[in-house]
Order: structure tokens, then sequence, then C-alpha cells
């Protein structure tokens, strides 16, 4: 076994990372650990939205359409959660799959629900197509840096799951 | 890559799938190993279970603690079943003290018991190794080998096959082997050892190391330090006359 260790420091040494060489390049890819790829949609009601735009801020991008069930039962936990932190910069874009669902649906629900941030209008599924979104609803939520953090596939999230990731991300910006 | 399965509204997570099928099956592995050792099978199954419900328990709560404010305000948030929003490290803590917590109360003797989680437990690591495979999570380095696989925009060491195969290799070739009959604990620290050794391995070929100062990989040096734990604790055992010469 003693080898074993001599052989283990040996590589330890060997095959660790030098300062100038990053350990891992992340690109763009929609994954924990990697930037969030960037989009450029139109907004629900007008104007546009950049995700790179919001560098600095905590953002939770939610993927969802108006006829997805556990989409409609967790919008109510994110808007609360939009509304308590948005003043430490916590941003949501509430990214619609609109090639799948309808703009007057869309509105309705939003209406419905009193959803205050901004919905995105993703009407080619470029950008769902870009997230490789396979579920609905779908969550990622992205640091101050760009990086996706978290992702979480399914729903509907509890108000207490977005809080705490939204709590983390925001702290580490302190 | 394989993440999720569709079942009509239902969506099925593949890793926690491979997670769940490991541990029914090392389940078994570490029953057989059991009655093999003479030990009481339903206390090794209870004991099993302890670990396991104090280890999903443990890292709700323990995640759950890290944000007090939150959970207090959404108490019914402590029964969600979103597996991101565990703690790993308060599970497994707590998994294993609940489980330490039955054998020393229904005195079960620690080495032996040990002993019969070998088996179970050197199966549970093929399971994790497939879980990361279906998952894509512990990627690979980018890599321009021949046997790169293209993952998350890039080439990469297939970083998860080579943890299946290393798993696959202690359980079917080494594990076999290490039968010490007359050192109890023995082949459990042996099993940790390769383990350690194989993580040390591994970890180079990692595309998403934690890094510690100076670049050293923080699995790396986790893995060493372990490794030398086992041999101190072998030769003490060895110069305490428990058992036969077994760090040649």
């Amino acid at each position: 076994m003693t080898w074993a260790l001599v052989l283990g420091m040996i590589w330890t040494v060997t095959s660790r990372v030098s300062s100038t060489q990053p350990q891992a390049q992340p690109g763009a890819v929609a994954k924990e650990g990697f930037s969030a790829p960037d989009f450029t949609l139109d907004l629900l009601g007008g104007g546009k939205v950049t995700l790179s735009d919001l560098r600095g801020k905590v953002v939770l991008v939610n993927f969802w359409t108006s006829w997805c069930p556990p989409c409609r039962l967790e919008m109510p936990a994110i808007e609360k959660t939009y509304r308590s932190y948005k003043e430490l910069g916590f941003v949501v874009i509430g990214l619609n799959l609109t090639a799948q669902d309808s703009e007057r649906a869309v509105a309705e629900f939003v209406k419905e629900i009193g959803v205050t941030f901004p919905i995105a209008l993703d009407r080619d599924n470029e950008v769902g197509n870009l997230y490789r979104n396979t579920a609905l609803p779908t969550s990622f939520f992205i640091d101050r840096n760009g990086v996706i953090r978290s992702v979480i596939v399914g729903g509907p999230m509890s108000e207490a799951l977005i809080q705490s990731k939204v709590e983390e991300l925001l702290r580490e910006g302190e | 890559m394989f993440p999720y399965l569709r079942l009509g509204p239902f969506l099925l997570q593949m890793p926690l799938l491979a997670l769940v099928i490991g541990f029914w099956i090392g389940a078994t592995f570490i029953e057989r190993e059991a009655a093999r050792l003479g030990l009481n099978k339903e206390k090794i199954n209870n004991l099993i279970g302890y670990g396991l419900v104090g280890g999903i328990l443990g890292a709700r709560l323990v995640y759950a603690a890290q944000y007090a404010s939150v959970y207090l305000a959404n108490p019914l948030g402590l029964f969600s079943l979103s597996t991101s929003t565990f703690s790993p490290v308060g599970g497994f803590v707590i998994g294993i003290a609940a489980a330490a917590l039955y054998g020393y109360r229904q005195k079960l003797p620690l080495r032996q018991t040990l002993d019969a989680l070998t088996p179970g437990l050197s199966f549970f690591m093929i399971a994790i190794g497939a879980s990361h495979l279906l998952s894509g999570n512990a990627y690979g380095a980018p890599s321009r080998v021949p046997w790169a696989m293209y993952l998350w925009s890039d080439y990469r060491h297939p970083s998860q096959l080579y943890e299946i195969f290393l798993a696959l290799v202690i359980f079917t070739v080494v594990l076999p082997k290490m039968i010490p009959a007359n050192a109890p604990g023995a082949r459990f620290v042996q099993f940790v050892a390769l383990i350690a050794v194989a993580r040390v391995f591994l970890e180079a070929f990692r595309g998403d190391s934690i890094l510690w100062l100076d670049g050293y990989r923080a699995a790396q040096v986790m893995g060493l330090v372990v490794l030398i734990g086992c041999m101190v604790l072998l030769r003490q055992w060895e110069r305490t006359g428990q058992h036969e010469s077994i760090l040649k």
C-alpha cells in the first residue's frame, strides 16, 4: 500500500492545475457551473430583455407555458419571492415557450396571478432549444457572474426552495 | 447522458433511479455477507434502514438550518420532494451517526459489521458512476484522446466511464480476494483505501474539480489523507497483533 501512497502523491503533484491554466473553461452551456447562454427576447407588453444585461444581479430564468399545471402552481411562489428580494438585486425572467402557447393565454394568466416580473416570449423556441429544454417547468438560478448555479427540472417548486436558492446567491455578493 | 424519462405527466429522474437500484442490489449483497459472517441479518437490515432514513432527514434538516428564516416561514418546504434542497454532507454525517447509534445500542460488533457492509458499498460505487453518466455530472476535462466523448459543448475525458470501470474492477476483481478471516474490519479499511486510491487517480481527468491553493485538486488531497489514515489504522492493528500483515 505504501507504493500506492507514493504514486498517488506524485500523481497529485503532476496533475495539479497550474495557476495560469484554469481547471475548466466553461463555455456557455445550460448546465450548472457553466455560463448561462445569452439571449434577447421580446417582452410581453413591449420592450426586450437581454440576459447578459442583467450581469451583477441574481437571475431566475423560469421556462413555462400557461397550459402546464405545475408551471401555473409555482408561479405565485416565484412572484412572492421576486417581490421580497427584488430590492436586493434579484430578477426573474418568466420565459414563456410561446411557440407552444398563445400570447393571449399568457397575458390572461399573467393578469390572473398578478405577475409583476418580466415575461419573455420565446416565439420560435430558439431559447428553449439553446437551453435544451425537455421538461416544463424548468428553472435556472444564475449568479451575479452569469454562471448557472442550480437547475430545477420539473415542479412545482416550493417557496422555500426558491427562496433558499435566491438567498444563497444573494449572500455571495455581500 | 439520459437524465430524465417522461412517463405521462411524471418525470423520472434516471440518475436517482440508478442510485435506488444500486442501493437495493447493494443491500442484498450486504445481507448475504452478513449471513456469511454470522451476523444477525435483521439487525443489519435495520442498521441500513436507520442510516438511510437518518441520511435523508439529516440532509433536509441541515439544508433547512442553513436557511432557517425561509423554512420557519414556509415549514411545508421541509416535505418537498426536490433533491436540490438536500445537504449531501449533512445527510452523510447524520446518516452514519444514526446507523452507528443503532449499531451501538444493538451491540453489533463494529469491525464485522463494517466488513459485512463492504460488498454492498462497493456495488453502490458502481451505481454512483452510472448516476454520473446519466446526469452528465462529474464530467471530464476537455481532451482530444480518441475515446473522448462530446459533452457540454466540448470533447472530454469520459470520466464517468472511468469511474464505472474502476468501481467494477474493485467490486469484481479486487474485493473477492480480500478476505482476511483473521482480521475483522481489515476488509472494510482496505476497501476504503482502494476507493481513496481510485479517487486520487480519477480526479486528474475531471473537468469540475474543486481546486485548493496552488491548483491542487481537493478530492486528490482528501483521497491521500484517507489513504494515510487507512494505512495508519492497518499498521496499528498489525503491531498489536490483531492480524497478519496485509500492508505488503
